[in-house]
């Protein structure tokens, strides 16, 4: 049974994984601006996601006065809050958690985790950041041009997206679209880079079984956007040319404010078909790197290892290419032929099955184990409530008749929220907490992680679980305000305000947060190589914060999986994945 | 210990919101009480084994937590727990897809006695349209709309003509006469959306789409568009009006077909004409 992690046997194959000719910078531009180093460039990227983040983080207050205090805000009106949730929303998904999962936790831990000197095409790799940071910049202009950022919710239906009905029709869809074009151009540079590291730079002895889960998290759903973000691409490109050149892709025989219009003959649901063909792998490209970072976190700081690491891995390919053949659940009420429901309903619950192993498999590394509830503990014990509880809600809206009373109201905004907002998040905080000691050689603030996780968590699921009910009574997603209306009770309202006060003391917390982050990397602890005493890769290299190349003169070399805490007769209780195993010298080990 | 605690507080507090909770759906109003049940089954399921997996994960943090001597086991698999969790969760899986497939079948297989209404969406505000005497609807374009003809209807379709049109009112619906909504919009996507019926669908402009149900109780019932249509989406109200069948006959009555509507108004137009020239 033990023979998947500890296969002395198989021993070590030869040095296949050639030493690389690095680049070195030579000066303080090429070193930290227009940095080749990925470890350099994942600090880009998560400080510039996490700074758009800020700004999807003051766009949520701002709806949640709106919707807690309707009528009481004369700042906000009905424009405004649309483009608030547009802007939230695609800033959150894309913008935010996508960047920072790949571009921010995949760069750095990458190379570091499957003992590679950096990634492979570090050139392009540095290209990726600066895209992408003038792509974020793109978005941002959009709140200063005239008529500001769209507001035709981050889905962008047309006919609605590009017509005068909706706020930002001017030029806030027209950059909107640009900016994600960007985006894509620039993941899609950085995303090459991922893949093909894991698959060609990998150490010797890093086999793709002994790969820390964080890897395979980040692997495929890079593989899995690498795939999903062309879709996108596809729909923006050709809305585009809808709205500037009148072309009709997307749009039929329609009447604008009384006037008909030109198009004539294109297809509404074509474009929602392109978007979620995106859309739902877009979920998981979020989800699975947070898999795979919470499989880690637990393992390590429950000195125990991950149960079922096999399983773990053909769960994460398995959910990876079911998500490729479910994208029509968001559409059971579109219009769609209402036939393909029965197809789609099935295949989303069945997705339910590798993605409940792996539930199962976190709690069930708990069990037996030594658990210390250290700053990532909690994060990863709160990601696995969240995330179980939206997992299930999914149950609900996947099950296509069960969608249809559901579907566009507050149930599927709690649902989202909790799914892929909040537990990706504590996801996010997690492995920040975890490895910012490696990245700046400090540890955080203990203090005031714990009273961030805290706020964090409570606050959110106060925020997230009653909008379940408020979406069960019937009340709509994206009304600015639900006015006068007959099924609504006043304690609903009531409800409303609860939830916003509780947002905004969320939103609080982040302050403290970033606070902690600046502050502990001048006055934090010193970390040492390895504070938590983790078996993986990352935390063995011979400096910290790692130097240029990661491993100075030579690669490690490896010989056993991530996860060998608490082994039975070993004198400590983990086994760094290069320490060689007692009767084995690494001289023996390649002939 | 707290953590533990902390942790089984926040499902217990979970299940006990959800038994108290005031905000709940709206009393049912048509025939879709299975849609409900189907919830209310899957609410069992997950919320199961929701309870089941933070209890079993605060046991742990209780049971385990770090003390100086403790080591952790090592237990890299146990292939057969591994696929007993697989099975179980397998059967429940199907437990709620299975009926929820049934009742998807009856919700798009229309009984071949339902009753067609027209509704229409447009930025925004809805129009309704009822077949007149001959039982059938008339063809429709969006081309031909005018200020004279709202609904775009083609004034050449013979089958159009007695075809009864509601604007800026409410809609009248039978009680216990199943009905076939069919769903068109003239500019972007809507969604004709009541609450009590738990019926829902997207209207998108140069298609028709549709649903069925039937009213079971009598009552006035509150539109919303669901589907979100630009600025005054929050505002794109109307009403349905359910009753018995002779007050609905009587309110049929009153109403007026699309040639007595056109009519009229070729009869003014006709005579601005004659006295300009």
């Amino acid at each position: 049974m033990v023979d998947v992690p500890y296969d002395t046997i198989a021993g070590v194959p030869p040095a296949e994984v050639a030493e690389v000719e690095l680049y070195h910078p030579k000066s303080w531009w090429t070193r930290y601006v227009f940095s080749q180093d990925a470890k350099v460039i994942a600090v880009q990227y998560s400080i510039t996601a996490m700074a758009i983040g800020m700004v999807a983080l003051v766009l949520s207050w701002l709806m949640r006065l709106q919707l807690g205090f309707p009528g009481t805000f004369s700042f906000i009106d009905a424009n405004q809050y649309l483009q608030f949730i547009t802007m939230h929303g695609m800033i959150m998904v894309i913008y935010l958690l996508t960047a920072l999962f790949l571009g921010g936790f995949g760069n750095y831990l990458i190379p570091l985790m499957v003992g590679a000197r950096d990634m492979v095409f570090p050139y392009v790799n540095m290209l990726s950041y600066w895209v992408y940071l003038l792509a974020v910049l793109v978005l941002v202009s959009t709140f200063f041009v005239p008529g500001g950022p769209t507001g035709a919710g981050w889905t962008l239906y047309p006919p609605q997206a590009i017509l005068s009905g909706t706020p930002g029709q001017d030029w806030g869809i027209i950059l909107m679209l640009a900016s994600l074009i960007l985006f894509i151009i620039g993941f899609t540079m950085g995303g090459l880079n991922y893949v093909v590291t894991v698959l060609q730079a990998r150490t010797r002895g890093m086999t793709l079984m002994r790969m820390p889960l964080t890897v395979w998290g980040i692997f495929t759903a890079t593989v899995m956007a690498l795939l999903a973000f062309p879709a996108l691409f596809v729909a923006s490109v050709m809305l585009l040319l809808d709205r500037l050149l009148g072309t009709s892709f997307f749009m039929p025989t329609l009447v604008e404010m009384g006037e008909l219009t030109k198009y004539g003959g294109g297809s509404p649901i074509l474009f929602q078909h392109l978007f979620w063909f995106f859309g739902h792998p877009e979920v998981y490209i979020v989800a699975l790197p947070a898999f795979g970072i919470i499989s880690d976190l637990i393992s390590t700081h429950a000195r125990k290892n991950i149960f079922g690491y096999r399983m773990m891995v053909w769960a994460i390919v398995a959910i990876g290419a079911l998500s490729f053949v479910v994208w029509a659940h968001h559409m059971y009420v579109s219009g769609m032929n209402p036939y393909f429901g029965f197809f789609f309903a099935t295949t989303t619950l069945i997705i339910a099955i590798p993605t409940a192993i792996k539930v199962y498999n976190w709690v069930l590394t708990l069990w037996r184990g030594d658990i210390h509830l250290t700053i990532p503990m909690l994060f990863a014990l709160a990601f696995i409530i969240t995330f179980v509880n939206g997992g299930l809600t999914g149950l609900f809206l996947g099950n296509v008749v069960v969608d249809v009373p559901l579907s566009d109201t507050m149930f599927v905004v709690a649902h989202f929220h909790m799914v892929m907002g909040i537990a990706p998040i504590m996801a996010v905080f997690g492995g920040i907490y975890h490895w910012y000691p490696k990245v700046t050689g400090r540890m955080l603030n203990e203090a005031l992680g714990r009273f961030h996780f805290w706020v964090t968590f409570l606050g959110a699921y106060a925020v997230f679980f009653p909008m379940h009910y408020l979406g069960l009574l019937g009340m709509p997603r994206r009304y600015h305000d639900i006015g006068e209306t007959a099924f609504i009770p006043a304690s609903a309202h009531d409800l409303n305000a609860f939830m916003s006060v509780a947002a905004l003391i969320v939103g609080f917390a982040q302050l403290v947060f970033i606070f902690n982050l600046i502050w502990s990397l001048f006055k934090g602890k010193e970390a040492g190589g390895n504070p938590w005493g983790a078996a993986s890769l990352e935390w063995q290299t011979p400096e910290t914060p790692p130097g240029h190349g990661n491993w100075g003169k030579e690669l490690p070399i490896v010989y056993r999986w991530a996860y060998d805490y608490s082994v039975p007769g070993a004198a400590r209780d983990f086994v760094p994945q290069n320490e060689p195993p007692a009767k084995l010298s690494p001289q023996g080990a390649h002939p | 210990m707290a953590v533990a605690i902390i942790l089984l507080l926040v499902a217990i507090a979970s299940v006990v919101f959800h038994l108290f909770s005031p905000w709940w759906w709206t009393p049912l109003a048509s025939n879709w009480g299975y849609i409900d049940d189907t919830i209310t089954l899957t609410f069992w399921i997950t919320g199961a084994v929701f309870v089941a997996v933070v209890a079993f994960m605060a046991y742990c943090v209780f049971r385990f937590r770090h003390k100086e001597g403790r080591r952790a086991d090592y237990n890299p698999e146990n292939k057969r727990l591994e696929w007993w969790l697989s099975v179980g969760t397998a059967i429940g899986v199907a437990a709620m897809l299975a009926p929820g497939l049934v009742v998807w079948h009856q919700f798009v297989t229309v009984p071949a006695g339902a009753t067609e209404v027209e509704v229409m969406g447009q930025q925004w505000q809805w129009s309704y349209r009822l077949p007149g005497k001959d039982g059938r609807l008339g063809t429709t374009d969006a081309r031909l709309i005018s200020a004279d003809n709202p609904m775009g209807l083609n004034p050449d379709d013979p089958n159009g003509k007695d075809d009864i049109v509601v604007q800026n009112d409410d809609l009248h619906l039978a009680i216990g006469k199943p009905v076939k909504v069919l769903l068109r919009s003239i500019d972007v996507l809507h969604d004709f959306y009541v609450p009590e019926f738990r019926a829902k669908m997207d209207m998108i402009p140069g298609s028709v789409t549709y649903y069925w149900f039937m009213p079971t109780r009598t009552g006035t019932f509150e539109v919303l568009c669901a589907e979100l249509c630009g600025a005054a989406h929050a505002q794109m109200r109307s009403k349905v009006v359910v009753e018995e069948e002779k007050e609905y006959h009587a309110w049929l009555e009153k109403q007026r077909t699309f040639a007595e509507l056109s009519g009229q108004r070729n009869v003014a137009k006709a005579a601005y004409k004659t006295g300009s020239e």
